[in-house]
């Protein structure tokens, strides 16, 4: 019982003791969670992910303050249903950008990691205005009060930064023209969405999401964050056969 | 512990553990044996778990297990035994034309019933659940069609979208008649007139003809000089009882104020060309056509 004669000594010092505790909890961590950071599984880079322009992530921003995430989860799992009706399943990288991600658990919404491009603008305005008057048998709460908000810009440029902290790559040229970016992603006949376009792929579009050519709204920014969910990898060029893809 | 003093109770007839805190002192009751038994076998079981499942993270890679767990892999199989159970009708959709479809009462059915489904989840979120449409999502059980209501009109429709920034999708703008400036507003409104008797309802009559050489300049060339619309370019037939925006002066002044046009999206990326087929069919069968 020597060994015990031993713990003996850790219960009677505090601060063996809590060096111990330390020590033990860790294992955990270390185990599940640290080899995340390294496994080629789970950091793989996947053609076509790219960081959120400017108005998705003051979009994202709303959909976060909004609680969307309470109700509606991005990720739709490796299963028969759900690819037969959200779409290929989510890939770790499509949300290597988020901060913090969104997979969520809880559906009472479907899921929305596909979103993009499903629906136009016009009825996410309509339905994000009055959920019932698209979809009778909605439970979701309207969002009208969006449309007449007019989205703050202000601290875009440090939102970005923030994200650069947390590794999100924007250049620099990313973050000085920040409010550019996002009002030219906003506006159909901008001259700078050309430029937009040189730093986040040929994919962006700019167009007046909202259906109010006259200022940009808080709206506006919810529909670019939902009309580019699931969008960014081509999974016609994606090998999800592959065996390096195969977990 | 072992310098304190172990004891058995007087009262339970159980040793006790020798600790004491202020005079009460612990009862060491052995672990019940069921339980023990249960943590013996959970411990058992994790290490076969290791063995046969991935578990244990490593530097590059982990522990793949014996049995290949792969829900990747499973998934992939699950949608071809999916292909294999739609079986024969599901590869002759693929094969078969539109008409060939609509053609063969069994193919047909089976065709109607992939489209339902597909349509439902879909589809339905804009044109209603039985395709009845609503105020800017046209009505899809009637024979009026903006692009073209035959098979092959609805699957390019489908697969293509419209206004959908598809390469190939159909695409047509209306000017905003009074936004843009190019009428002012008696102008609009004279038109809104010239509108509305198009479609045989009373209207102010001086101003219909003051609107007869504004529609001829401005509106004919897409809604054609009777109204008749042009489904090459979505423009809608002016002189039906359809309105997709509505059909009152409000609504089409409106209209000719800002020149709306809906968006459809492209669904030849999301669906496989068996279920646009299927889609079409239901459509088709669904409309007035």
């Amino acid at each position: 019982m020597s060994v015990w004669k031993h713990h003996g000594k850790l219960e009677r010092h505090s601060l063996l003791l809590i060096i111990g505790i330390v020590l033990v909890v860790s294992v955990g961590g270390l185990v599940e969670i640290a080899p995340l950071f390294w496994l080629q599984s789970t950091v793989e880079k996947v053609e076509g992910v790219r960081p959120y322009t400017p108005l998705e992530l003051a979009g994202r921003d709303i959909y976060i303050r909004e609680g969307c995430y309470t109700c509606h989860s991005q990720m739709v799992r490796p299963l028969r249903d759900e690819v037969e009706r959200y779409g290929h399943y989510s890939l770790a990288a499509e949300s290597m950008y988020d901060h913090p991600f969104q997979w969520g658990s809880k559906r009472t919404g479907p899921d929305l990691a596909r979103v993009g491009g499903k629906y136009s603008d016009a009825w996410h305005r309509d339905h994000l205005v009055d959920p019932r008057s698209v979809v009778p048998e909605s439970v979701m709460p309207p969002y009208a009060f969006l449309a007449n908000k007019e989205l703050s810009v202000r601290d875009i440029r440090e939102k970005m930064q923030a994200m650069t902290a947390l590794g999100v790559p924007y250049t620099q040229a990313a973050l000085d023209n920040a409010v550019t970016d996002l009002e030219a992603q906003a506006d159909p006949f901008s001259t700078d969405a050309v430029a937009l376009r040189k730093r986040y792929g040929a994919k962006v579009v700019n167009r007046d999401f909202d259906g109010d050519p006259d200022r940009i709204t808080e709206m506006d920014a919810l529909i670019a964050y939902l009309q580019m969910l699931g969008t960014l990898v081509d999974f016609r060029t994606y090998e999800a056969a592959a065996p390096a893809n195969q977990r | 512990m072992s310098e304190h003093q172990r004891e058995t109770d007087a009262v339970s007839g159980v040793e006790t553990t020798g600790h004491e805190w202020d005079g009460i002192r612990e009862l060491d009751n052995p672990l019940p044996r069921w339980w023990l038994w249960v943590f013996w076998a959970c411990v058992l079981f994790s290490i076969g778990y290791w063995v046969a499942m991935p578990a244990w993270p490593g530097i590059s890679g982990y522990t793949q297990g014996l049995l290949g767990k792969s829900d990747r892999q499973e998934v992939a199989q699950a949608l071809a035994d999916l292909k294999t159970q739609r079986g024969i009708n599901g590869a002759k959709l693929r094969d078969a034309t539109l008409q060939q479809i609509e053609s063969d009462p069994a193919l047909q059915a089976y065709a109607l019933s992939v489209g339902q489904s597909a349509f439902g989840d879909n589809c339905a979120t804009c044109h209603g659940p039985g395709g009845a449409g609503a105020k800017g999502y046209p009505n899809l059980r009637d024979d009026v069609w903006l692009w073209g209501g035959n098979l092959e009109d609805i699957a390019t429709t489908l697969r293509h979208g419209i206004r959908s920034g598809d390469p190939a999708a159909r695409v047509s703008q209306m000017p905003a008649f009074g936004r843009d400036g190019m009428l002012d507003a008696r102008q609009v409104s004279d038109v809104t007139e010239y509108v509305v008797a198009l479609s045989g309802r009373p209207a102010d009559r001086a101003a219909v003809g003051r609107a007869t050489q504004l529609y001829a300049d401005q509106c004919s060339s897409c809604h054609g000089p009777a109204g008749k619309g042009d489904q090459a370019v979505g423009a809608p037939d002016l002189t039906d009882a359809e309105w997709l925006y509505g059909s009152d002066r409000a609504a089409i002044s409106g209209q000719i104020h800002n020149g709306r046009g809906g968006v459809m999206p492209a669904w030849g990326q999301r669906f496989d060309p068996e279920t646009i087929k299927a889609i079409a069919v239901y459509i088709h069968a669904n409309s007035g056509q």
